[in-house]
């Protein structure tokens, strides 16, 4: 049961498809003009990539390794048929807002990423809540990135319209702004070192400026030089006490080997007394 | 340490030209444009002009200073980052809009992609792109004498006949400071003479418009001339495509940079859906400028014959 919490994590936070793995970045751009859309696209994908985990885990055993692709395919596409005619069914408006993008869930990246990558390894339990956890992630990166651009672009939240049609910025709800928005939100996740694809386990430099040479500058120069001369102080102490070390080793293992020498010489000798006297 | 010696790479150019000088040299060069969008359009017009290069030296100023890098609002280049933006404006226009047009210039186009000389576009026109596909009512509404209409190169497209005489000292409808040609060449006359800019691309790019308009829309003077005067092309072949860090430093691919241009302006305002052009013509040909800077590099000294 931990291993399907972890899961959970692991697709929520740790290994968002929106911000750390960057994936499905097409439906992502296209479709979050508005809250709505971005809930109703990420509940879709979930949907579709909790049933096709479980099957694909499930067949994992049949599927023959050389055909697998087309094998998920042609299940990732039922299940999207399915989909696609249970929105046209009970919630018409939402499936004329998303149009194309439905169908090509079926080519969604994170959908066959997943089943590459974890259910077709993995147990049927794991990887239904493994699909579970990165629809989740998608719908709240998907929502994330909708709430800032409907509220921008056209003044409202879930619908509901609080700035006036004057004040709207309208390129937020066009393609440029679906960009601007990502990019926006992905450094500040770099900022605050969320997980993302960028700031993984990167070393922390304990330089002023954090290593990074881009934002070098004069101001850091004499803080930096000052951390660089404690660095190099210590390595030198370091390697002085390596090579304090290394000579004592040195003489202890001379001192050694001279002594088995002389015990080997005078085993030799005796050996030779004792052959003498046998002779 | 007052006196450290700086050592730094060839080229060992001395010169007393600075980016600051180059900087004021333009905005002294656009004040003509901007004084008679002023006299023509009223008091606001000023105050577009005033509030539009404050933001843009005060956002600089503030993204500087939350990001720890050398404050470098004197060189002039935020100035006229946001004096292009103004003239850019209609003169009626909210003043919140060029505001945020000049935030979005200087903090997203310049300083995201590391400050002056860094931006891969000219951030004034993608500003003013930015603004007018948010706001396209309001940054194409142009009024004149409180009479609003349509500007010549939309009366052109709908097939009326302008007048080019008052095209030429901008007596028309259109923004701040592309109304007036002759003002627009007086400072470009300026420019010239204090060899700010060379007359490469702006040459290059309007003869390549007019060709392209003379054989693609009308075989008439008139027209052409219309054309010429009208919109944005001589502030944009000027001021806007000559800009030193988006335009192209080989000689042949300034040219190259010009005639792509041309063909742009021409293309956008005969076949596009909307009259003007100069705007996006630039911008798109900022972009492949890495790519003409590319093909045009001259031979290095001693790499005659060889390929690289």
């Amino acid at each position: 049961m931990n291993k399907c919490a972890e899961r959970l994590y692991n697709g929520i936070i740790k290994e968002n498809p929106t911000f750390v793995l960057m994936l499905g970045m097409c439906p992502t751009l296209a479709v979050t003009t508005t809250a709505i859309n971005g809930v109703g696209m990420g509940l879709s994908t979930t949907a579709v990539l909790v049933f096709s985990n479980l099957i694909i885990s499930a067949l994992r055993k049949i599927i023959p390794d050389r055909v697998r692709i087309p094998a998920y395919i042609v299940i990732v596409a039922s299940l999207v048929t399915i989909v696609q005619l249970l929105l046209q069914a009970y919630i018409p408006s939402l499936y004329e807002s998303l149009g194309i993008y439905i169908p090509l869930i079926v080519v969604n990246c994170i959908i066959l990423g997943r089943a590459e990558a974890y259910a077709a390894k993995n147990g049927v339990v794991e990887s239904a809540f493994d699909g579970i956890g990165m629809g989740l992630g998608f719908t709240v990166g998907l929502t994330c990135i909708a709430i800032f651009r409907e509220i921008l672009g056209g003044g409202a939240v879930f619908g509901m319209e609080f700035i006036p049609e004057d004040f709207r910025i309208t390129i937020f709800g066009l393609a440029p702004g679906a960009f601007f928005v990502l990019a926006g939100l992905t450094a500040l996740q770099n900022k605050f070192k969320a997980p993302s694809a960028t700031n993984g386990s990167a070393p922390k430099s304990s330089l002023a400026c954090g290593g990074n040479c881009a934002s070098c500058n004069g101001l850091a120069c004499a803080s930096n030089h000052s951390t660089l001369e404690e660095i190099r102080r210590k390595e030198e102490e370091k390697a002085a006490q390596a090579k304090k070390e290394a000579a004592l080793k040195a003489a202890a293992a001379k001192k050694e080997a001279e002594a088995k020498k002389a015990a080997q010489a005078a085993a030799a000798a005796d050996a030779a007394g004792t052959e003498k006297a046998g002779e | 340490m007052s006196r450290l010696l700086n050592v730094s790479s060839s080229p060992h150019v001395r010169d007393t030209v600075t980016t600051n000088s180059i900087m004021y040299d333009v905005l002294i060069a656009m004040l003509p444009a901007a004084a008679f969008g002023v006299f023509q359009f009223g008091l606001h017009a000023l105050l577009v002009i005033l509030i539009t290069m404050a933001a843009c030296a005060l956002s600089e100023y503030i993204y500087e200073y939350a990001m720890k890098k050398p404050i470098t609002i004197a060189d002039g280049s935020a100035l006229v980052t946001g004096m292009i933006l103004a003239l850019n404006m209609p003169a009626d226009i909210p003043l919140w809009i060029p505001v945020l047009g000049g935030v979005f210039a200087i903090i997203v186009v310049k300083q995201l992609y590391g400050g002056l000389g860094q931006n891969f576009m000219n951030p004034a026109l993608a500003g003013r792109c930015f603004l007018l596909i948010s706001f396209a009512g309001k940054m194409s509404s142009f009024t004149l004498d409180g009479w609003s209409g349509a500007t010549p190169l939309a009366q052109l497209k709908s097939g009326q006949a302008v007048d080019v005489a008052a095209m030429f000292v901008g007596r028309i409808p259109g923004t701040i400071g592309e109304v007036s040609v002759i003002a627009l060449l007086v400072g470009a006359a300026y420019m010239v003479a204090k060899k700010v800019i060379s007359l490469r691309i702006p040459v290059t790019y309007i003869l390549t418009t007019a060709i392209f308009v003379f054989i693609f829309g009308q075989q008439d003077l008139s027209f052409v001339m219309a054309h010429i005067c009208g919109g944005g092309l001589i502030f944009g072949a000027f001021f806007m495509a000559t800009d030193y860090v988006t335009s192209p430093i080989t000689p042949n691919g300034q040219i190259v940079f010009g005639v792509l241009l041309g063909i742009l302006t021409g293309l956008f305002r005969l076949f596009g859906g909307s009259a003007e052009g100069v705007s996006y013509a630039i911008i798109i040909s900022n972009m492949l400028v890495p790519l003409i800077e590319k093909f045009t590099l001259p031979t290095a000294f001693g790499k005659e014959g060889k390929k690289s």
